[in-house]
């Protein structure tokens, strides 16, 4: 029984113009197994994933569903559904207005009718079965993001789906709300359901995974059981290159001196979204908030920035006394920020890469003063080179870049206004791990140039690599500041629970 | 947050939804109105004729404005509703005074709707052009054509259905007693029950038909509604349907009160659709609304006229001021209670 395959792919190619984004791929999936799909961005995991729920035709292979006869026809997300392939996409993709009881149910049987008690009965339920704190008739909106995901998962269940599949499920969760989707995905293959697991969390792939398979550049790397291949070599095998790269980090570890000089500094500095709280940054010195997702970490940064509305609090900038309500006011005094949601706040995908880059330096400077054509090129140029964006040219739209050089496009975008503050948020989330390490040793190098950095991100790890103090935020305070000898993971971990056991 | 509430009380009340919050919000509104309207100017307020007079007048206003909530449930719009219906009335007045048959005249009206449907939703849906320049288009074609016909006012000369017009359902037990001591019962036009047979025809499919559910869905989210296996096409298509049979209803009830094609019938229908659906709780947003919220929306709007004009404001365009001013205040209070909700319900670190 645990060896019998539910899914089979084989010989799967996948072509898009100028990229060849799967190139003979194959994928086996067993029942009652989590197999955790990995790769770096561009590595062919969503091309993988949307051949498989019909969002895109393949050029070549084959597909096999257990129980169809044949071979598998998938043309669209519909034909996927009736064959037993559910997707819960890291978006949520239910409606918001209506009931978590008709979210699960909408879109499927054929009569003119609706049956809404049915629905909300039978979804109650299953809700209660798989221990979903949702219900039935609630709106949809009111549920928080983890309670729609996990509806959405109990939708696949509902329709006996035989492959679940997770795209970056955890990536907008807390910790305790990955461990409830944990809990749910073990539950489910316990129940017999074959799940794909697409996550950039390795420790989360170990904690509930089967086995791994690797693609890089559209080919198979290989397919593993999770006991065989240790973290380390993973990474490896997902960047294709041996742990030279990833041990370099180490020479990186001995943080930049700090001088006494205070950049920035910020007495009882509150917004709408933030309680008041006291920071001060000082020439040089990279720093990071740490807490969970909510703990407020974000909107401290968004009120330095005043990118959310400034409701009191006194700032110096450089020693100065400044009033920032707003972020052209940040930016003026030499503040950057790279928000936490790329897509919303960040880029502005229609636009070319040129553009994006030049934007806050235009903005700056006024738009009544044009950069000239030659200089923006200039620009564009020099730092497309200098962070190695991988772009076909700088007037390719920045929407069609992979997550990770879009990032990348927005850091150029800062750092070409030379900023003496800069605050990235969450700058590696949703990238791949070649990237990811780019972006530390830049965070390092700014520093060395005496750029003040703060630094946020959800791994620690990362954080304590890069940052030479670490403060810590629990339910909108600052709980702790950590230096020195105290930037341990256990530490952090002890802080941000509360001087509890970690 | 929810997580931690996780104890599944079955008996506890939900609360509203959005739909349902702005629904009940108009009904409010509309009830407080008319009461200080009875109290303050009296007269024919205090009759139960008025209700039924503002149903005898605006029963096209109401059928137009629920194929408008229904389009825009879904997420588009549909601008054309009165320039359909004004076609119609001219086509089937003409058609019938060059001795037409009664019941083909309404298959006309039909047609002519159905016609303008199909085009839009198949210009919108399939092949996804704005709903916005679509049914503007439509809506200048349907004047254009209505020109055409006849630059002239027409009278209704059909004898049968002249006749079919001056039946009304009198309603004795709400009637007054005039000063001549005779009893004038309440009178209600045929039309007023077409529309209201509209109202419960839409508002069953949109509460328990799955085309109706899938036009929330398609509105509220059109990318997830077709993640979810919904055929967002063809539900986008049907409204559009929907929106043009109801305008071809419209145009013969309109015809039917009062008896004349006119090359400015129906002015303004489409606007005052809009309005009527948006105090009634649509949003232009898509994926909220209620059909019996823009039956009283209808009547809010109609009913706030009736109040300026009976106030001694006679000149037109304090109508249009006090319809503004209303929308005004409807979209400023709407928008109000939604965010309150929004900050009440999700916290401001519950990221997408």
């Amino acid at each position: 029984m645990p060896n019998e395959t539910v899914l089979t792919m084989r010989g799967i190619s996948k072509q898009f113009p100028g990229v060849k984004a799967l190139n003979n791929v194959d994928f086996t999936l067993r029942k009652g197994e989590i197999h955790a799909l990995m790769g770096e961005n561009g590595a062919g995991k969503s091309t993988l994933i949307k051949v498989l729920t019909g969002v895109y035709g393949k050029d070549a292979g084959v597909i096999w569903i257990d129980g169809s006869e044949g071979e598998a026809h998938i043309h669209s997300p519909q034909d996927a559904q009736n064959i037993g392939i559910a997707t819960v996409y890291q978006e949520i993709t239910l409606c918001p207005n209506l009931t978590v009881a008709e979210n699960m149910y909408i879109g499927r049987g054929n009569g003119l009718l609706v049956k809404q008690k049915d629905y909300e009965k039978k979804a109650g339920e299953l809700l209660a079965n798989l221990n979903i704190p949702a219900r039935p008739k609630q709106q949809l909106a009111s549920c928080s993001l983890a309670v729609q995901q996990m509806v959405a998962i109990a939708r696949a269940v509902d329709m006996n789906c035989k492959v679940l599949i997770l795209d970056e499920p955890t990536s907008s969760l807390d910790d305790k709300e990955v461990q409830m989707l944990f809990t749910l995905m073990r539950d489910l293959k316990s129940r017999g359901v074959g799940i794909i697991f697409v996550t950039h969390f390795l420790e989360q792939v170990y904690e509930v995974s089967d086995r791994i398979t690797v693609l890089r550049n559209g080919e198979l790397v290989g397919e593993y059981v999770v006991e065989d291949l240790p973290q380390v070599q993973l990474v490896a095998k997902m960047m294709g290159k041996d742990l030279d790269e990833l041990n370099s980090m180490s020479e990186f570890s001995q943080k930049a001196a700090v001088s006494d000089e205070v950049t920035y500094k910020a007495e009882h500095l509150s917004s709408e979204a933030s309680k008041p709280f006291d920071f001060q940054i000082h020439k040089g010195e990279v720093n990071g908030f740490t807490g969970l997702l909510g703990s407020g970490r974000s909107e401290s940064v968004r009120a330095i920035f005043g990118a959310d509305r400034v409701t009191g609090g006194k700032v110096k900038v450089n020693g100065k006394d400044v009033h920032i309500t707003k972020p052209y006011e940040a930016m003026k005094n030499g503040i950057g920020y790279l928000p936490e949601d790329r897509k919303r706040d960040g880029i502005i995908a229609d636009l070319s890469v040129r553009e994006n880059i030049i934007l806050a330096l235009q903005v700056m400077k006024g738009f009544f003063k044009p950069l000239s054509r030659a200089d923006m090129e200039k620009f564009a140029d020099e730092y497309i080179k200098a962070l190695s964006i991988k772009t076909a040219s700088k007037d390719t739209p920045v929407g069609s870049l992979s997550g990770g050089n879009q990032q990348k496009v927005i850091l150029a975008r800062w750092l070409l206004t030379h900023p003496d503050y800069l605050i990235l948020d969450e700058p590696t989330r949703g990238i791949d791990v070649g990237t990811k390490l780019e972006i530390q040793k830049l965070v390092l190098k700014l520093a060395e140039e005496n750029v003040s950095v703060t630094f946020i991100s959800s791994e620690i790890e990362e954080m304590l690599r890069t940052c030479s103090r670490l403060i810590v935020m629990r339910d909108r305070n600052i709980v702790g500041e950590l230096t020195g000898d105290q930037l341990t993971q256990k530490q952090v971990m002890k802080t941000i629970a509360g001087g509890e056991a970690s | 947050m929810t997580v931690q509430n996780s104890s599944l009380n079955q008996k506890r009340r939900e609360p509203l939804t959005d739909t349902q919050l702005l629904m009940t919000i108009t009904i409010c509104i509309f009830f407080v109105m008319y009461i200080l309207a009875m109290l303050l100017l009296g007269g024919g307020f205090l009759r139960a004729q008025q209700i039924f007079d503002l149903l005898n007048d605006n029963a096209p206003l109401i059928i137009v404005a629920c194929g408008l909530t229904v389009v825009m449930i879904g997420g588009g719009i549909d601008i054309s509703v009165g320039g359909v219906t004004s076609l119609v009335v001219m086509s089937c007045v003409l058609y019938l005074n060059n001795s037409g048959n009664m019941f083909v005249s309404m298959l006309l009206a039909l047609g002519i709707g159905l016609a303008f449907g199909l085009v839009h939703g198949l210009l919108v849906s399939y092949l996804e052009i704005q709903p916005f320049i679509v049914t503007l288009a439509g809506m200048f074609f349907a004047r254009g054509m209505t020109t055409i016909l006849s630059v002239n006012p027409q009278k209704l000369a059909h004898e049968g259905v002249n006749a079919l017009r001056a039946v009304k359902i009198e309603i004795p037990w709400l009637g007054y007693v005039a000063k001549n001591g005779n009893l004038i019962p309440a009178r209600m036009e045929l039309g007023v029950i077409v529309a209201l047979l509209c109202v419960i025809v839409i508002f069953l499919l949109l509460k328990f038909g799955r085309t109706g559910r899938n036009f929330y869905a398609l509105g509220g989210n059109q990318q997830s509604a077709l993640m979810l296996g919904i055929n967002v096409k063809r539900t986008r298509f049907t409204s559009y349907v929907i929106s043009g049979l109801l305008s071809g209803i419209a145009g013969y009830v309109f015809m039917m009160h009062t008896g004349a094609g006119n090359a400015t019938n129906a002015a303004g229908a489409e606007m005052n659709a809009i309005a009527s659906s948006i105090i009634g709780g649509t949003l232009l947003t898509g994926g909220v609304g209620n059909i019996i919220g823009t039956f009283f929306g209808t009547l809010t709007l109609t009913t706030i006229k009736k109040i300026v004009v009976t106030s001694g404001l006679n000149d037109p365009w304090w109508q249009s001021i006090t319809t503004g001013a209303m929308l005004m205040f409807f979209i400023v209070l709407q928008s109000v209670v939604l965010s309150r909700r929004g900050k009440v319900k999700t916290s401001r670190n519950v990221k997408e």
